[in-house]
Protein backbone atom coordinates (compact mmCIF):
# COMPACT_ATOMS: atom_id res chain seq x y z
CA UNK A 1 0.00 0.00 0.00
CA UNK A 2 1.40 3.39 -0.96
CA UNK A 3 1.40 6.30 1.48
CA UNK A 4 -1.03 8.20 -0.77
CA UNK A 5 -3.80 5.74 0.16
CA UNK A 6 -3.42 6.55 3.83
CA UNK A 7 -3.59 10.31 3.33
CA UNK A 8 -6.78 12.29 3.52
CA UNK A 9 -7.64 14.41 0.45
CA UNK A 10 -6.80 17.50 2.51
CA UNK A 11 -3.32 16.17 3.32
CA UNK A 12 -2.66 15.54 -0.36
CA UNK A 13 -3.96 18.97 -1.44
CA UNK A 14 -2.10 20.96 1.23
CA UNK A 15 0.87 22.96 0.01
CA UNK A 16 -0.07 22.62 -3.65
CA UNK A 17 -1.68 26.07 -3.76
CA UNK A 18 -5.14 26.98 -4.95
CA UNK A 19 -6.77 24.84 -7.64
CA UNK A 20 -8.48 27.91 -9.07
CA UNK A 21 -7.97 31.62 -8.61
CA UNK A 22 -7.81 31.57 -4.81
CA UNK A 23 -9.46 34.35 -2.84
CA UNK A 24 -9.54 36.94 -5.65
CA UNK A 25 -13.26 36.40 -6.32
CA UNK A 26 -14.06 36.65 -2.62
CA UNK A 27 -12.08 39.87 -2.17
CA UNK A 28 -13.55 41.63 -5.24
CA UNK A 29 -17.05 40.67 -4.10
CA UNK A 30 -16.36 42.35 -0.73
CA UNK A 31 -14.69 45.43 -2.24
CA UNK A 32 -17.65 46.03 -4.60
CA UNK A 33 -20.05 45.36 -1.68
CA UNK A 34 -18.39 48.03 0.47
CA UNK A 35 -18.43 50.49 -2.47
CA UNK A 36 -22.12 49.78 -3.06
CA UNK A 37 -23.19 50.69 0.51
CA UNK A 38 -22.83 54.49 0.01
CA UNK A 39 -23.51 54.28 -3.75
CA UNK A 40 -26.89 52.52 -3.26
CA UNK A 41 -28.00 54.99 -0.59
CA UNK A 42 -27.04 57.84 -2.93
CA UNK A 43 -28.81 56.16 -5.88
CA UNK A 44 -32.08 55.88 -3.93
CA UNK A 45 -31.77 59.60 -3.16
CA UNK A 46 -31.18 60.39 -6.87
CA UNK A 47 -34.03 58.14 -8.06
CA UNK A 48 -36.41 59.83 -5.59
CA UNK A 49 -35.40 63.20 -7.11
CA UNK A 50 -35.66 61.95 -10.71
CA UNK A 51 -38.96 60.09 -10.12
CA UNK A 52 -41.17 63.19 -10.02
CA UNK A 53 -39.13 65.30 -12.43
CA UNK A 54 -40.03 65.97 -16.07
CA UNK A 55 -37.71 64.90 -18.88
CA UNK A 56 -35.61 68.10 -18.97
CA UNK A 57 -35.13 68.17 -15.19
CA UNK A 58 -34.29 64.43 -15.06
CA UNK A 59 -31.69 64.93 -17.79
CA UNK A 60 -30.25 67.96 -16.00
CA UNK A 61 -29.86 65.91 -12.81
CA UNK A 62 -27.89 63.16 -14.61
CA UNK A 63 -25.96 65.84 -16.54
CA UNK A 64 -24.57 67.32 -13.28
CA UNK A 65 -20.88 66.27 -13.04
CA UNK A 66 -21.05 64.77 -9.52
CA UNK A 67 -24.19 62.76 -10.36
CA UNK A 68 -22.74 61.52 -13.67
CA UNK A 69 -19.51 60.45 -11.94
CA UNK A 70 -21.30 58.63 -9.08
CA UNK A 71 -23.74 57.01 -11.53
CA UNK A 72 -20.85 55.57 -13.55
CA UNK A 73 -19.20 54.33 -10.34
CA UNK A 74 -22.52 52.78 -9.25
CA UNK A 75 -23.11 51.09 -12.60
CA UNK A 76 -19.59 49.58 -12.73
CA UNK A 77 -19.78 48.34 -9.12
CA UNK A 78 -23.31 46.96 -9.42
CA UNK A 79 -22.71 44.94 -12.62
CA UNK A 80 -19.40 43.62 -11.30
CA UNK A 81 -21.00 42.63 -7.99
CA UNK A 82 -24.01 41.08 -9.79
CA UNK A 83 -21.75 39.01 -12.04
CA UNK A 84 -19.74 37.69 -9.08
CA UNK A 85 -22.89 36.82 -7.12
CA UNK A 86 -24.76 35.16 -9.99
CA UNK A 87 -21.61 33.20 -10.87
CA UNK A 88 -21.62 31.58 -7.40
CA UNK A 89 -25.35 30.80 -7.61
CA UNK A 90 -24.83 29.05 -10.97
CA UNK A 91 -21.75 27.18 -9.66
CA UNK A 92 -23.86 25.92 -6.72
CA UNK A 93 -27.06 24.90 -8.48
CA UNK A 94 -26.40 24.21 -12.17
CA UNK A 95 -24.76 20.79 -12.35
CA UNK A 96 -25.18 20.09 -16.08
CA UNK A 97 -21.80 21.09 -17.48
CA UNK A 98 -22.88 22.56 -20.85
CA UNK A 99 -25.78 24.43 -19.24
CA UNK A 100 -23.44 25.80 -16.57
CA UNK A 101 -20.96 27.10 -19.17
CA UNK A 102 -23.73 28.70 -21.25
CA UNK A 103 -25.25 30.33 -18.13
CA UNK A 104 -21.88 31.64 -16.95
CA UNK A 105 -21.14 33.11 -20.39
CA UNK A 106 -24.64 34.61 -20.68
CA UNK A 107 -24.32 36.27 -17.23
CA UNK A 108 -20.88 37.68 -18.05
CA UNK A 109 -21.98 39.01 -21.45
CA UNK A 110 -25.17 40.52 -19.99
CA UNK A 111 -23.26 42.28 -17.19
CA UNK A 112 -20.56 43.67 -19.48
CA UNK A 113 -23.11 44.82 -22.09
CA UNK A 114 -25.33 46.33 -19.37
CA UNK A 115 -22.41 48.22 -17.83
CA UNK A 116 -21.17 49.52 -21.19
CA UNK A 117 -24.70 50.55 -22.29
CA UNK A 118 -25.28 52.46 -19.02
CA UNK A 119 -21.87 54.17 -19.13
CA UNK A 120 -22.44 55.20 -22.78
CA UNK A 121 -25.86 56.65 -21.92
CA UNK A 122 -24.49 58.55 -18.90
CA UNK A 123 -21.52 59.92 -20.91
CA UNK A 124 -23.87 61.00 -23.72
CA UNK A 125 -26.08 62.89 -21.24
CA UNK A 126 -23.10 64.30 -19.30
CA UNK A 127 -21.35 65.68 -22.40
CA UNK A 128 -24.47 66.96 -24.18
CA UNK B 1 -12.73 4.90 -0.81
CA UNK B 2 -13.48 5.22 2.90
CA UNK B 3 -14.49 8.88 2.45
CA UNK B 4 -17.78 7.98 0.73
CA UNK B 5 -19.00 6.36 3.96
CA UNK B 6 -18.69 9.65 5.84
CA UNK B 7 -22.00 11.16 6.94
CA UNK B 8 -23.42 13.69 4.51
CA UNK B 9 -25.41 16.78 5.36
CA UNK B 10 -29.06 15.68 5.67
CA UNK B 11 -31.52 16.68 2.99
CA UNK B 12 -33.06 20.14 3.30
CA UNK B 13 -36.49 18.55 3.87
CA UNK B 14 -35.61 17.27 7.36
CA UNK B 15 -34.40 20.65 8.58
CA UNK B 16 -36.62 22.70 10.87
CA UNK B 17 -36.94 26.17 9.36
CA UNK B 18 -34.82 28.68 11.23
CA UNK B 19 -34.35 32.41 10.79
CA UNK B 20 -30.66 31.93 9.93
CA UNK B 21 -31.30 29.67 6.93
CA UNK B 22 -34.32 31.73 5.84
CA UNK B 23 -32.27 34.94 5.78
CA UNK B 24 -29.44 33.16 3.96
CA UNK B 25 -31.82 31.97 1.23
CA UNK B 26 -33.42 35.43 1.07
CA UNK B 27 -29.99 37.03 0.59
CA UNK B 28 -29.49 34.97 -2.57
CA UNK B 29 -33.07 35.44 -3.77
CA UNK B 30 -32.93 39.24 -3.35
CA UNK B 31 -29.50 39.26 -5.04
CA UNK B 32 -30.98 37.51 -8.08
CA UNK B 33 -34.01 39.84 -8.04
CA UNK B 34 -31.73 42.89 -7.93
CA UNK B 35 -29.64 41.56 -10.83
CA UNK B 36 -32.88 41.37 -12.84
CA UNK B 37 -33.71 44.85 -11.53
CA UNK B 38 -30.64 46.28 -13.28
CA UNK B 39 -32.79 45.99 -16.46
CA UNK B 40 -34.89 48.97 -15.33
CA UNK B 41 -31.68 50.96 -14.64
CA UNK B 42 -30.44 50.15 -18.16
CA UNK B 43 -33.86 50.99 -19.69
CA UNK B 44 -34.19 54.29 -17.80
CA UNK B 45 -30.65 55.49 -18.64
CA UNK B 46 -30.87 54.50 -22.32
CA UNK B 47 -34.30 56.15 -22.62
CA UNK B 48 -33.08 59.32 -20.90
CA UNK B 49 -30.20 59.49 -23.39
CA UNK B 50 -32.47 58.69 -26.38
CA UNK B 51 -35.11 61.39 -25.91
CA UNK B 52 -38.43 62.46 -24.33
CA UNK B 53 -40.56 59.89 -26.24
CA UNK B 54 -38.53 56.89 -25.06
CA UNK B 55 -38.33 58.31 -21.55
CA UNK B 56 -42.13 58.71 -21.42
CA UNK B 57 -42.48 54.98 -22.20
CA UNK B 58 -40.23 54.00 -19.26
CA UNK B 59 -42.09 56.47 -17.01
CA UNK B 60 -45.38 54.96 -18.16
CA UNK B 61 -44.17 51.46 -17.34
CA UNK B 62 -42.94 52.53 -13.88
CA UNK B 63 -46.30 54.16 -13.10
CA UNK B 64 -48.30 51.09 -14.24
CA UNK B 65 -49.54 48.57 -11.62
CA UNK B 66 -46.94 45.97 -12.68
CA UNK B 67 -44.23 48.66 -12.71
CA UNK B 68 -45.13 49.89 -9.22
CA UNK B 69 -45.28 46.30 -7.91
CA UNK B 70 -41.81 45.58 -9.34
CA UNK B 71 -40.36 48.86 -8.03
CA UNK B 72 -41.76 48.12 -4.56
CA UNK B 73 -40.31 44.59 -4.64
CA UNK B 74 -36.94 45.88 -5.80
CA UNK B 75 -36.97 48.54 -3.07
CA UNK B 76 -37.40 45.92 -0.35
CA UNK B 77 -34.88 43.60 -2.05
CA UNK B 78 -32.32 46.42 -2.12
CA UNK B 79 -32.95 47.38 1.53
CA UNK B 80 -32.75 43.75 2.66
CA UNK B 81 -29.67 42.85 0.58
CA UNK B 82 -27.96 46.06 1.77
CA UNK B 83 -28.66 45.44 5.48
CA UNK B 84 -27.90 41.72 5.35
CA UNK B 85 -24.82 42.49 3.25
CA UNK B 86 -23.50 44.66 6.08
CA UNK B 87 -24.25 41.71 8.43
CA UNK B 88 -22.16 39.49 6.13
CA UNK B 89 -19.29 42.00 6.14
CA UNK B 90 -19.37 41.96 9.96
CA UNK B 91 -19.07 38.14 9.86
CA UNK B 92 -16.17 38.49 7.40
CA UNK B 93 -14.48 40.71 9.98
CA UNK B 94 -15.00 37.94 12.55
CA UNK B 95 -17.81 39.61 14.50
CA UNK B 96 -21.23 38.19 15.40
CA UNK B 97 -20.85 34.43 15.07
CA UNK B 98 -22.38 33.60 18.49
CA UNK B 99 -25.84 32.04 18.05
CA UNK B 100 -27.80 34.65 20.12
CA UNK B 101 -25.99 37.48 18.30
CA UNK B 102 -26.66 35.88 14.89
CA UNK B 103 -30.37 35.73 15.71
CA UNK B 104 -30.39 39.31 17.06
CA UNK B 105 -28.64 40.76 13.99
CA UNK B 106 -30.95 38.68 11.77
CA UNK B 107 -34.11 40.19 13.26
CA UNK B 108 -32.48 43.64 13.18
CA UNK B 109 -31.91 43.21 9.44
CA UNK B 110 -35.55 42.15 8.87
CA UNK B 111 -36.93 45.12 10.80
CA UNK B 112 -34.45 47.60 9.27
CA UNK B 113 -35.30 46.43 5.72
CA UNK B 114 -39.04 46.97 6.34
CA UNK B 115 -38.49 50.39 7.97
CA UNK B 116 -36.19 51.56 5.15
CA UNK B 117 -38.66 50.37 2.48
CA UNK B 118 -41.49 52.23 4.26
CA UNK B 119 -39.31 55.37 4.47
CA UNK B 120 -38.50 55.30 0.74
CA UNK B 121 -42.14 54.80 -0.27
CA UNK B 122 -43.29 57.47 2.19
CA UNK B 123 -40.99 59.85 0.28
CA UNK B 124 -42.49 58.65 -3.03
CA UNK B 125 -46.10 59.06 -1.86
CA UNK B 126 -45.62 62.41 -0.15
CA UNK B 127 -44.53 63.95 -3.43
CA UNK B 128 -47.61 62.63 -5.25
CA UNK B 129 -48.12 60.10 -8.01
CA UNK B 130 -45.29 59.79 -10.56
Amino acid sequence: MSTADLQTPLKRARGLGSAKSGVHHWIVQRVTAVALIPLCLWLVYLVLAVMHADYAHARALVHAPVNALLLIAFVLAVFWHAQLGLQVVIEDYVHTRWLEIISQLAIKFFCVLGAVACVLAIVKIALA
Amino acid sequence: MAQTARPLSPHLGVYRWQITMTLSILHRATGIALAVGTLIVIAALLALAAGPESYAKVQGFCASPIGLFLLFGWTWSLCYHLCNGIRHLAWDAGWGFEIPRTYATGWTVVIASVVLTALVWACVLMRGAP
